[in-house]
């Protein structure tokens, strides 16, 4: 009896153990290759052949980064040594800066608002508007893309950043539902306290409503400015332009410029590294709210 | 018109609409609160109507014209349509966006499913599961340039490692039986921990004692997940299908960035093909008969998910 227990434990904590090991191998498959863009944007770009399958950087130096960012010394000797392809990856990060606000801090805002009526407040055609913006999330983005894209050009709108921004400001079908599911749980006892003290809507969603669901603004906040920071296919329509270009758009020009030759893969991987730090500053600082954000906005 | 059959029962109109008992239309769509309420609504009822509403109307319009965006539209009828179902190119997109979903959905979930499963019984850990999540973070387009770089015939490290093993290089991207599967694997990477932490959180709903009970009863973690865990996942699952069911169908980033249709249309995906009809060549009437013929198609695979997963209900409750 008690040597079958030890040996059916042991297989217990074998099989812990391969858990572990297989846990710690998707690991190093989700990381690895992040690590290799970090280890080539640190590369000379003479040592990418000889260096491909090394896990370190020979002699890392910070140039290609520099150089990306349009910091490097053009009387660098180094400069003059590659034909490097030509990029003003700085531009690109403040122009995703720009977009990735104008596109998320109204779209909150607006989404908070409709919201609160839709959880809260009586009106004509309440349930139909929002099975409406329902439906919008079914809708392929393509199809919208198309007469959107048109609109923008219609209004001279292409290569700005309230082209950009239009579609994402006003609302995402998203942004309403998520916050509309939150909102619906705010405690009635809350706010009836404040209707009978004569508080009116408005400072009920300000006072009660907003301060209540903090957390929950904090998820869509981290969520959606994650997705336009990321946002492609949009940007890359309306925003081609070297002024108004974000970080994705930029990247894949980049990648086009030499589609012929060789790419300029340390500048390439300079960029990409670029635009992943924000992301892992994010993490490193809000790593449990941002997992926690993407793993219970889903399926709700 | 009803005020005037009425007037010879009530002395003047103006006292129709004064009539205390009915409330008009005009009154219950602005009564005290509803004020209140519509302007809360406006403007992301304003932003839905214009980039929304309007748009999935005039996408349907455009598809019914010939437009290259420099002369007016010229309406065509169902000529779009008809064209579209004897297009081979048309066909092939769609041969190979049916493709990609295949290579694509089952492994993606079937690695998510053994991730939140693990995560769940072995490692619970945030930072486990921020590391799993850390692709997803990142942008389409910069794990396509990524793992373009990666599996470089010449310079990217998978090909300097299989090389340094004594294998022979592979052209992942160039090559026609290749390239598919590839870029499908390359979002497999990018999905695969997000996926497993959806699973995850509706593992965590499922109630421990169920586990308990399975293990006295002599059943092996085996034939306990098969038996309790995947059943009560059942809602979850259906909601990671649907979801990058629809997603899958749209596959257009990776493309874009890296094989661009290539080689041989072997990677021309619908939504790729139906970009290069509008935005290259200008046939805008020709590309919206397309999107919505995808609209339609990913409307009919919904349901039918829907129906076959029973998505509304679940053994837990």
């Amino acid at each position: 009896m008690k040597s079958s227990d030890s040996s059916n434990r042991k297989r217990l904590n074998r099989a812990r153990w391969f858990g572990y090991a297989i846990l710690a191998l998707f690991a190093l498959i989700s990381l690895g290759p992040i690590w290799i863009a970090v280890k080539t944007a640190l590369s000379d770009s003479k040592t990418l052949f000889s260096d491909a399958s090394s896990f370190l950087p020979q002699d890392p130096t910070l140039f290609n980064l520099q150089r990306v960012l349009g910091f490097a010394d053009p009387a660098d000797p180094r400069m003059a040594q590659m034909s490097y392809g030509k990029i003003d990856f700085f531009r690109a990060l403040t122009n995703s800066v720009v977009f990735t606000l104008l596109a998320v801090i109204p779209q909150i805002a607006f989404s908070a608002m409709a919201a609160f009526a839709f959880a809260r407040l009586q009106f004509v055609g309440r349930r139909l508007i929002f099975f409406l913006f329902l439906c919008a999330t079914m809708i392929p983005a393509i199809v919208l893309f198309i007469p959107n894209f048109i609109l923008i050009k219609d209004l001279g709108w292409l290569n700005t950043y309230q082209g950009m921004a239009a579609p994402y400001a006003l609302m995402t079908p998203f942004a309403v539902f998520f916050l509309r599911q939150m909102f619906l749980s705010t405690p009635r006892e809350l706010e009836e306290c404040a209707r009978i003290d004569g508080a009116s809507y408005v400072s009920i969603f300000f006072r009660i409503v907003l301060p209540f669901h903090r957390s929950a603004l904090a998820t869509l906040t981290i969520i959606t400015s994650l997705s336009a920071w990321n946002e492609f296919f949009w940007p890359f329509l309306v925003g081609r332009s070297e002024s108004v270009r974000v970080m994705a758009v930029a990247i894949n020009a980049f990648r086009q410029q030499q589609a012929g030759g060789t790419p300029d893969w340390s500048g390439l991987m300079a960029c990409t590294v670029l635009g992943i730090i924000p992301i892992f500053i994010l993490l490193l600082l809000f790593g449990r709210k941002v997992v926690e954000s993407f793993q219970y906005a889903g399926p709700k | 018109m009803s005020d005037r059959k009425l007037s010879p029962v009530l002395p003047t109109p103006r006292q129709v609409t004064r009539e205390p008992t009915r409330r008009s239309f005009f009154r219950t769509l602005f009564y005290k609160d509803s004020v209140c309420a519509w302007i809360f609504v406006a403007p992301a009822l304003i932003g839905f109507t214009v980039f929304y509403l309007v748009p999935c109307i005039r996408a349907i319009h455009i598809s019914l014209t010939d437009w290259n965006l420099l002369r007016p539209p010229r309406f065509v009828g169902l000529q779009n349509y008809a064209r579209l179902w004897a297009d081979g190119q048309f066909w092939n997109a769609m041969r190979v966006t049916l493709l990609y979903v295949l290579y694509n959905i089952p492994i993606q979930t079937v690695i998510g499913l053994l991730l939140a499963a693990l995560l769940d019984r072995v490692g619970r850990s945030v930072a486990l599961r921020a590391i799993i999540l850390a692709p997803y973070l990142i942008a389409n387009v910069i794990a396509a340039i990524l793992w373009f770089w990666m599996l470089d015939p010449l310079l990217g490290f998978i090909n300097a490692l299989l090389q340094s093993m004594g294998f022979a290089r592979i052209p992942f991207f160039s090559d026609q039986q290749l390239a598919l599967p590839t870029i499908a694997a390359v979002n497999i990477w990018r999905h695969m921990g997000f996926v497993a932490l959806l699973f995850y959180t509706g593992m965590q709903a499922i109630p421990r004692s169920l586990y308990e009970a399975a293990r006295i009863e002599g059943a092996g973690p085996w034939s306990s997940f098969w038996n309790i865990t995947l059943p009560l996942l059942r809602p979850t699952l259906v909601f990671v299908l649907v979801t990058s069911i629809i997603g899958s169908f749209q596959i257009f980033d990776t493309i874009a960035v890296t094989t661009l249709g290539g080689p041989v249309n072997s990677t021309r995906s619908i939504v790729w093909y139906i970009y290069e009809s509008s935005f290259e060549y200008y046939k805008m009437g020709y590309a919206s008969a397309m999107s919505c013929v995808l609209f339609v198609c990913l409307t009919v695979v919904t349901i039918v998910q829907m129906r076959i997963l029973r998505s509304g209900q679940s053994e837990l409750s």
